[in-house]
């Protein structure tokens, strides 16, 4: 889901990042969020809403709705959109509201 | 407690602006923004701006972003705080903002909001499925990170926004299937339209969503033509079938953190929605508290820039600095601001902006 040519935009070669979502090994890239990787990854599905548990992605991408939401480390209500990726994270899907430990 | 001289909420163009003119004044400014990079929406803009020439129209977003950056950044009495967002302002200007997990707290001795705007949603059936996303966040996603959104794309909305991100989805190589309007003509510039027309992109008014279809994602979309009265008509459905369903109907202004803080609101839709209720300079009705950009009304980045310079400047001036030129210099940022609201384009602008009370 990389995009490869672009008229205007070079994308520069991008270190890797290494990260694991609900238990499984990801790679993303430097400059990545972890909404971003996610996503370039395939993985659309972020979280489940909280009463109808319904499937939840991103919506606007820049920490305005809550809609990414996730476990980072076993912190929960993450925007995931706006945290940057780093390496060795531990991203888990988020259901229901989290707790505070 | 931290404590700033003039904090501004807001890194993009107006809150840019704003710095600058604080700045230069004088006066000991502190920058704050959520994200990681300065430039608000021009972060992702890659196509060559429209908007007002001394604003760098016909230069791309990003580029524009660039110079204001540059004019501002190494100033020794700039501080920048990055990955913060402020999530709460009191009327005695203490700002409470959260980095990471930890909140901090700063007292201000004038605030400049320039928060932006957040985009809207339509409802439809299964609207919440991973896949439908707004116009932003596909133009994030592609132009900050390199991040496809998806395969084939349908495109809601036909506003300059809409037709620039179908642009800029053809110049990352995704397919973009159609491109849908509710109302009975193209609302964006037809210069943009006619661009993405000639690349084959088919454009249908009168037409919206009935529902997304799919179990964990988008995987296709029945989409109808609507009547005069934007009531969807029976019999009229289609499937299309995409991966990505990208909603570009618009934004509102972000006006949550004025409200917290006891600031006078109104409604007025053709500035999107809530506002501040501001003076011509961009005096908010909380002492010493501006409001400028999207979020005292949704324009675009040239007026955004000078609305930033003007609540920079009266904040400079109340905070009792001496700013040459002031009078001038306002009165020619009004001048630039009236003419790039001429002409019907900016009918809507003119007509919101009068009902707030800014213009006569
Ligand atoms: C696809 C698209 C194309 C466009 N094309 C053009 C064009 O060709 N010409 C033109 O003139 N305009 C164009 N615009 C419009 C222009 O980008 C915006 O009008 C302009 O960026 C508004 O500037 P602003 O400073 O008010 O807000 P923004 O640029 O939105 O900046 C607001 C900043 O505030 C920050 N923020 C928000 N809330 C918080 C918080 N709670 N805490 C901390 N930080 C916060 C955000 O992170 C952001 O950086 C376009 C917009 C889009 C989406
Ligand atoms: S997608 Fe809206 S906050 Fe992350």
């Amino acid at each position: 889901m990389r995009i490869k040519n672009h008229p205007i935009l070079g994308f520069k070669a991008r270190k890797t990042i290494t990260f694991t979502f609900d238990g499984k090994t990801y790679q993303g890239l430097e400059g990545d969020t972890i909404a971003s990787a996610l996503h370039a990854a395939g993985v659309r599905k972020l979280s489940e809403s909280i009463h109808r548990k319904r499937p939840r992605g991103f919506y606007c991408a820049i920490g305005n709705c809550a809609s990414c939401n996730m476990i980072v480390n076993g912190a929960p209500n993450v925007r995931t959109c706006i945290t940057p990726l780093e390496e060795g994270m531990d991203v888990r899907m988020q259901d229901g509201k989290g707790r505070v430990e | 407690m931290k404590t700033t001289e003039c904090l501004i909420v807001g890194a993009g163009p107006a809150g840019m602006r704003a710095a600058k003119r604080l700045l230069d004044a004088g006066a000991e400014v502190t920058l704050i923004d959520r994200s990681d990079m300065l430039g608000g929406q021009l972060t992702k803009q890659t196509h060559m701006f429209f908007g007002s020439e001394k604003q760098h129209a016909s230069k791309r977003g990003i580029d524009i972003m660039q110079l204001m950056i540059d004019d501002i950044v190494n100033h020794p009495k700039l501080t920048v705080i990055k990955n913060a967002t402020v999530v709460a302002m009191y009327k005695d200007r203490v700002v409470g903002y959260v980095i990471g997990e930890t909140y901090h707290r700063i007292q201000a001795n004038a605030i400049v909001v320039a928060a932006g705007a957040s985009e809207k949603a339509i409802p439809f059936e299964n609207n919440d499925l991973p896949g439908v996303y707004a116009a932003g966040a596909v133009q994030t996603l592609m132009n900050v990170y390199g991040v496809k959104p998806g395969h084939k794309v349908l495109m809601v909305g036909s506003g300059n926004i809409g037709l620039i991100v179908t642009y800029q989805l053809l110049q990352a190589g995704v397919e973009v299937v159609k491109l849908i309007e509710a109302a009975d003509s193209i609302g964006g510039y037809l210069v943009h339209a006619s661009k993405i027309k000639r690349l084959g992109v088919d454009i249908e008014t009168n037409m919206s969503v009935k529902r997304a279809i799919g179990k964990d994602e988008v995987e296709a979309a029945e989409i109808w033509r609507l009547d005069e009265a934007w009531q969807g008509i029976e019999g009229t459905e289609e499937i299309i079938e995409c991966d990505v369903i990208c909603m570009a109907v618009g934004l509102a202004p972000l006006t949550e953190l004025l409200q917290q803080m006891g600031a006078k609101i109104m409604y007025v839709r053709e500035l999107g929605g809530n506002v501040p209720v501001i003076d011509k300079d961009h005096r908010t009705s909380i002492e010493r508290v501006y409001a400028c950009g999207d979020m005292a009304g949704i324009e675009e980045a040239s007026s955004a820039m000078m609305a930033g310079e003007i609540a920079g400047l009266s904040a400079a001036v109340d905070l009792g600095y001496h700013v040459e030129n002031y009078e001038d210099d306002v009165a020619r940022l009004r001048h630039e601001l009236s003419n790039l609201r001429d002409g019907p384009h900016g009918e809507k602008i003119r007509l919101g902006l009068k009902k707030l009370g800014v213009l006569s």
